[in-house]
């Protein structure tokens, strides 16, 4: 009973969506709209033949080593920024210039300096998705407790045990929060990055299909990233709820009492 | 009990605290004036004071989390410079004290994975701690699942286990119930008389200071010296109910209770106040 209620709120409005898409394309057929049995069909016929290792996996590729480029880079030096404040005080200002640069507008620069390769565009997502993470770093290890800091130190817990057992556990809730906000960034701009002056990858293929008028090819690409960004939200919460069991259980126990 | 006797474990000489302004607008914070003291080896020792008397701020010098302005700090004989490996120290926020990312267990065997103990030598101190504050059940369990009496356990078992020279205890019980209370001070003299480890127990509870300690030290109101020293010659044996109703120790709460009255009036170098 209470599963199918759970089902019943997950798929209620999308079932009454693509119903009245449905009707409309019967109603109204249009060039621009396919219907949603046509755009199915093409969906599995653009993408799972060629287009899957020429286009989807390099994409998914560039995509993962962005994302933990950006989670290794952003953790590790917001590990070192928050850990010492002449640091932090010295490069605040100029994180938040950087991460202020909105990261498409690197790419005209990066493609003279890099060329147009999958190093650039793994590049482009790591310095676009990095800032929420490094941030986030930052924050939650300046915000560590005193008395645990204090019984680490009484119980002669050396820098690497302290990092290891005491700030980057402490600081993981904010960490998450940080890749969180990144994941969608990163899907961004790896779709950006495949934009211009490529020959592969889900962005470029979308903008190959709509100049050639492929419209219901175009709208597969369109919701492939859909898809491709819901699957990365549900793998993020399971990992996110598997790292801080610790954190959900106490907060529970503190809105109790 | 003469402390002149023994070689002290620990010695305070002169000790001076100046918490510095924080703006120029604001004054320093004179928080501890001029404390001497001794402790010998395995003397059960209570620190009490009125609020606000520094005994946070002196026990934090003591266990090297912060240093003192002037005077001598020895511990063994050596200069206190920074957290000493042979003290343990049993914080009065125990929520925040222990890990809430780990379990019970593995916040108990952490000082000991510190310190380079094999895996099978800290889960047999670990075991051995949790089963003397009889926590046995809860090895696996996260702190935050206990209640406060039993985290406060936790953290007792964490010291046991670390086995420490000395054990410096920062109003432990204050926030935890009566009853709980009551248990937890009988835990920490056996816990003191089966390790034989000198024990420093800072309360502003003036009962509480008279039924665990061997001796009593009573701190002035701001800027602190020592108001009092006053050896407890209750018998050795305590009972909740017996001790407490002992004419003996009536007599010394009494005494006590008078001191710290007579405290809140003396600011340590009388007019002179922090005007620094």
């Amino acid at each position: 009973m209470k599963f199918l209620k759970a089902a019943f709120f997950l798929l209620a409005l999308p079932v009454v969506l693509v119903l009245l898409w449905w009707v409309s394309t019967m109603v109204n057929p249009t060039f621009f709209v396919p219907s949603p049995g046509e755009l199915v069909g093409t969906f599995f016929d653009t993408w799972f033949g060629e287009r899957f290792t020429n286009d989807l996996l390099p994409s998914l590729g560039r995509l993962s080593l962005g994302i933990i480029g950006s989670v290794v880079v952003g953790v590790g030096l917001g590990l070192l920024i928050g850990s010492f404040r002449p640091l932090r005080q010295l490069l605040e200002p100029l994180l938040e210039f950087f991460r202020a640069i909105p990261p498409p507008v690197l790419l005209p620069l990066l493609m003279i300096v890099m060329g147009v390769n999958w190093r650039m565009q793994v590049f482009v997502i790591i310095f676009g998705s990095l800032w929420p993470v490094l941030l986030n770093t930052v924050e939650g290890v300046r915000a560590t407790d005193e008395v645990q800091r204090d019984t680490a130190r009484s119980y002669g817990l050396g820098r690497m045990a302290r990092l290891r057992y005491l700030i980057l556990p402490a600081a993981a809730p904010q960490i998450l929060t940080g890749v969180r906000q990144s994941l969608s960034i990163a899907l961004i701009l790896m779709v950006i990055s495949e934009l211009f002056y490529t020959s592969s990858g889900l962005g470029f293929t979308i903008v190959q299909f709509q100049r050639n008028f492929a419209i219901p090819e175009m709208w597969s690409g369109i919701l492939l990233l859909g898809l491709i960004g819901l699957a990365l939200a549900v793998l993020f919460r399971y990992v996110e709820r598997y790292i801080l069991r610790w954190y959900h259980g106490l907060r529970e126990v503190q809105r109790e009492s | 009990m003469s402390p002149e006797t023994t070689t002290p474990v620990l010695l305070v000489e002169g000790l001076r605290k100046i918490y510095p302004a924080p703006t120029p607008q604001a004054e320093a914070v004179e928080a501890i004036r001029d404390l001497t003291f001794s402790i010998p080896q395995g003397q059960l020792v209570c620190i009490v004071g009125p609020s606000g008397a520094g005994k946070t701020t002196l026990l934090k010098c003591i266990a090297g989390l912060l240093p003192a302005t002037a005077g001598r700090l020895e511990l063994e004989g050596k200069a206190i410079t920074g957290p000493p490996k042979t003290m343990a120290v049993v914080f009065q926020e125990y929520g925040r004290s222990l890990y809430p990312w780990m379990s019970v267990q593995a916040n108990v065997e952490l000082p000991l994975k510190a310190a380079g103990l094999s895996k099978t030598e800290r889960r047999e101190r670990s075991t051995d701690a949790l089963e003397a504050v009889g926590l046995s059940d809860a090895a696996d369990q996260y702190p935050w699942q206990l209640s406060g009496g039993m985290q406060q356990r936790v953290a007792i078992a964490r010291a046991v286990a670390y086995r420490p020279q000395i054990l410096l205890m920062d109003e432990p019980f204050a926030a935890v119930d009566a009853q709980t209370r009551a248990d937890l001070e009988d835990l920490v003299r056996k816990i003191w008389k089966e390790l034989g480890v000198t024990v420093l127990f800072v309360t502003h509870d003036i009962d509480e200071s008279v039924y665990l300690g061997q001796r009593v030290i009573v701190l002035s109101n701001r800027p602190t010296v020592v108001q009092d020293d006053v050896t407890i010659d209750l018998p050795d044996e305590r009972d909740q109910l017996s001790t407490r109703s002992d004419p003996r120790f009536v007599e010394l709460r009494h005494h006590i209770y008078g001191e710290i009255q007579r405290a809140k009036g003396n600011r340590g170098g009388d007019e002179q106040a922090a005007s620094a």
